[in-house]
């Protein structure tokens, strides 16, 4: 009788001993699966997470209509169509991916090293130094603001930055590095491969990095880059004393029909996305660059660039796309200088009709450069990662 | 004899005093009769078939500013809030004024022929910048600026009335990107480019108003839904242009009617900007029609432009530009109803001319297409003496005169945003820089502020505004004053709303 207790009860123990066994057990494997988390599961400032677990854009130009839904106007005018919706996870994964220099075929270069956070997302360089220190065609541009642009690189010849970041990754002359080698680099990296599953949770478990989700990884963490939230911004908003009377004089400057600044670069992004022959001179010793005539096949582009947006652009000198002016003071000079002044003789531009002869002031282009410092916001700049998946240093 | 004179000197005395009675007496009845405040009044043609029906879409409670001669315009324009009236008195005004503020009023004063006189003196860009929606300029002598009289960016619900611009620069009256406008008895004058330059624009009526001496009258480019109407172009290098401009955001111009206008000896020398579009223009252009569709040319009286009357071109012929793929160049289904035109052609110049000679006509038509173009009609072809419109067939319409106006019937509306979403675009806009839930970014979680403020917007409202570093483990917050007192109190109901 008592044996029988006995064996019952030590079952019961037993039991209840295996029960509480595998529930910590399994209590311990989610806990080991809470500690792999390895991305942020919160969306980046600018940025609200809907059900789905997507990033949605949101600020304060929302609250404004838009002219044919364009994203072009004045003060209270609606931006462009953004292109949000990547998850937070993709978007924590592309900082790794943008600060690695494991991405560069000899791991020496990584996406910020042309993109620098604390120089606008440019460089500081007049072009761009590649691959072994050698000099590229033209100047960095940033990335503030990228998600909002239709067209990419200064010639356009980009559509989306899936498309355009190929480039610079498999140049010779910039990244150096080849698909199979990059797959193979990031798939032996075991973090990696848990972000990367983090990420991407649909596909097959076990399944290779794959190279649309690099792409896409970094994609999202370049549409996160928001700098909406300037000096010029507030007084936009109908805050009137955010800006001081040299200030709003540079802005009446910039708006006017004289200078036309405005015309091309609108607000409130403050480029009208399209392209223009303006006619600037290459730095000493670089040839003449015919720009959008090969990316649209017209001789009638020779020399257009892409109109780059002016947010944060204090912080990207030197100007232009191959850097000529060391200034902004320089920069808004040139416009004033000529139509067509710098245009070396053997070229024949179709210049555009907003380059003219405004006879702008000494103290007007000091008012100007007084306003284009009022769009410098960098409250949103992400954190350079302390430490990289791949055991690199962020590279800058 | 004594009497004689003493009664003679009493009859001037008399009918002095009688005059200076008289004199004061109108005076005095000129300056109370204060116009309404028009501003505050929309004009709806469309609504009614009475034009000069005037619809108030709001009743005026607004303060009227008044500026004398020796003031400020822009500070008055400082002290404004929306909904009040501005009114300038007789005097000069040397100023650059901006407007960046909806539903202001400017009205000038205009008292024994004496007008408030902006005076730009070639030193000053505009005598007129505004942003705001709902903004009226009348009544104002503009001169010698060296941009625009009257420049809008992005606002709507415009009205630019009863203005004399002369010599103002670049343009007279340019609204760029707004959307239901009236442009109505403006006399303009000597602009460089065009007078009136409707400019990515939609819905605007252009009305009664005199241009001349400009290189072009009135511009309708890359613009939708346009009125051109009643307007005197004279001694323009171009009187009336619908065009499309190659390498603009906004690529299309259509829906325009050029009606009742006199289109008359626009000869001008062209003195446009080296590079600009006008530069272009052939003098002796009555109506020029570039690459813009669906536009009707009705009951025009079309006479002594001495190259064309009408001319219909496309992209490629009238407008060596860099090339817009996405700009098409073709003006297809221009409609050309009845109008009177003789005496066009007298003198043609550059390519008509040598175009009209392979026709062994020494005179140019008065009707000129030349280049791309589907589906064009014009009623009663053979009235005119034509070039190129050989394609063109017969109208199907007679008259355009049920449209009274391509104004919106009401007007545009601000995007209406909830208190809710302006809490959640400013979180998520601005205070998402620095606070999130559930982590430390630079301030406090949100979880705390939730926390010290439950149930207190205010008390959130209070410290963004001003605050007082009271955790020395965080840094001190920026105050956030520049919010309105809108935003901010939708801020704080919505951080406290926030569930995680």
């Amino acid at each position: 009788m008592s044996k029988k207790v006995l064996i019952l009860k030590s079952s019961i123990t037993g039991l209840l001993a295996v029960f509480l066994f595998t529930f910590f057990i399994s209590k311990n494997k989610s806990e080991t699966y809470e500690v792999l988390t390895k991305l942020n599961s919160n969306c980046p400032p600018g940025f609200k997470k809907n059900a789905n677990n997507e990033c949605i854009a949101q600020n304060l130009y929302m609250q404004y209509n838009s002219p044919n839904g364009l994203g072009v106007g004045g003060l209270q005018t609606g931006l462009p169509e953004i292109r949000d919706g990547f998850s937070p996870q993709q978007i924590d994964l592309g900082r790794y991916l943008f600060f690695d220099p494991i991405l560069s075929g000899d791991g020496s270069m990584s996406c910020a090293s042309c993109h620098n956070p604390e120089k606008g997302f440019s460089d500081g360089q007049k072009t761009s130094l590649g691959n072994n220190h050698q000099k590229l065609k033209r100047a960095a541009p940033s990335l503030w603001n990228v998600a909002y642009l239709k067209k990419l690189f200064w010639d356009g010849r980009a559509t989306s930055l899936e498309e355009q970041m190929q480039e610079p990754l498999f140049s010779k002359i910039e990244m150096n590095n080849t698909p199979d080698n990059l797959l193979n680099k990031l798939n032996s990296i075991k973090e990696y491969q848990q972000m990367f599953a983090e990420a991407f949770p649909d596909r097959a478990i076990n399944s290779e990095i794959k190279l649309n989700e690099i792409y896409k990884s970094i994609a999202a963490f370049q549409s996160s880059l928001i700098s909406l939230n300037s000096k010029y911004d507030r007084y936009a908003h109908g805050y009137h004393d955010a800006l001081n009377d040299n200030e709003i004089e540079g802005m009446n400057v910039f708006r006017s029909f004289v200078a036309r600044c405005a015309e091309c670069h609108t607000p409130p992004l403050f480029t009208n996305q399209q392209f223009a022959v303006i006619g600037t001179p290459e730095p000493n010793g670089i040839q003449f660059d015919p720009g959008a005539q090969i990316t649209f096949k017209d001789s009638t582009l020779r020399g257009a660039f892409k109109v780059p947006s002016l947010r944060n652009i204090e912080k990207t000198a030197p100007y232009m796309h191959s850097g000529n002016f060391a200034t902004l003071r320089e920069t808004v000079e040139f416009y004033t200088q000529g139509r067509g002044h710098a245009v070396p003789k053997n070229e024949n531009l179709i210049i555009h009709w907003h380059i003219w002869e405004p006879n702008l002031t000494a103290y007007e282009l000091d008012r100007l450069v007084d306003f284009l410092k009022t769009l410098t916001d960098e409250t949103f700049t992400p954190k350079i990662p302390n430490t990289l998946p791949s055991g690199l240093k962020p590279s800058v | 004899m004594k009497s004689t004179v003493i009664k003679f000197i009493g009859a001037i005395l008399l009918l002095c005093i009688g005059i200076f009675i008289g004199k004061s007496f109108f005076r005095s009845s000129t300056e109370t009769a204060v116009p309404m405040p028009s501003g505050m009044t929309y004009r709806s043609t469309g609504a009614s078939n009475d034009t000069t029906q005037v619809l108030k879409s709001n009743s005026f409670n607004g303060e009227i500013i008044e500026v004398k001669k020796g003031n400020s315009i822009q500070e008055a324009v400082k002290k404004a809030n929306p909904g009040d009236l501005i009114r300038v008195y007789p005097g000069n005004y040397s100023e650059n004024v901006f407007i960046d503020k909806d539903d202001i009023s400017l009205q000038g004063v205009v008292i024994n022929g004496k007008w408030p006189t902006l005076d730009g003196k070639k030193e000053i860009n505009d005598a007129f910048l505004y942003s705001g929606n709902g903004i009226l300029i009348e009544n104002f002598k503009i001169i010698n600026y060296k941009g625009n009289a009257i420049m809008g960016q992005a606002g709507n619900n415009f009205i630019i009335r009863n203005n004399w611009i002369i010599d103002t620069g670049v343009y007279g009256i340019f609204p760029q990107y707004g959307k239901n406008g009236l442009i109505e008895h403006n006399v303009l004058s000597q602009i460089a480019d065009a007078a009136i330059y409707v400019g990515m624009c939609d819905n605007v009526d252009v009305r009664h108003n005199e241009v001349f001496d400009n290189v072009a009258g009135i511009e309708i480019e890359n613009s939708r839904h346009c009125l051109v109407e009643n307007n005197y172009a004279h001694n323009n290098t171009g009187g009336l242009l619908a065009f499309v401009t190659p390498g603009l955001p906004i690529k299309t111009t259509f829906d325009v009617i050029l009606r009742n206008n006199f289109v008359v000896n626009n000869n001008h020398e062209n003195f446009g900007a080296p590079g600009s579009t006008v530069a272009g223009i052939p003098a002796g252009t009555g109506i020029l029609i570039m690459a813009a569709d669906d536009v009707i040319v009705e009951n025009n009286i079309i006479t002594g432009n001495n190259n064309t009357g009408i001319t219909i071109v496309d992209l490629a012929t009238g407008d060596p530009k860099a090339n817009d793929p996405n700009s098409e160049g073709n003006p297809d289904r221009v409609t050309i109803l009845d109008n009177i035109m003789f005496d066009n052609g007298n003198n043609p110049t550059g390519e008509i001319k040598t175009i009209m000679l392979t026709q062994l006509d020494s005179n140019g038509p008065d009707i000129f297409a030349y280049g791309g173009g589907t589906g064009s009609t014009i009623r009663n072809k053979n009235r005119y003496r034509t070039f190129g419109i050989a394609d063109y067939g017969t109208a199907q319409i007679n008259d355009t005169k049920d449209i009274l106006t391509m104004m919106t019937p009401k007007p545009v509306p601000p995007r209406s945003v909830s208190k809710e979403e302006i809490g959640e675009l400013t979180y998520y806009g601005v205070c998402a820089g620095c606070h999130a839930f559930g982590t430390r970014l630079i301030g406090p979680p949100t979880e705390i502020i939730q926390a010290i403020h439950n149930d207190n917007p205010q008390g959130i409202v209070d410290y963004i505004t001003k605050p007082k570093n009271l955790r020395d483990d965080y840094p001190e917050m920026p105050p956030q004053d520049y919010l309105s007192d809108e935003a901010k109190m939708a801020v704080a109901e919505y951080i406290l709303s926030i569930k995680h």
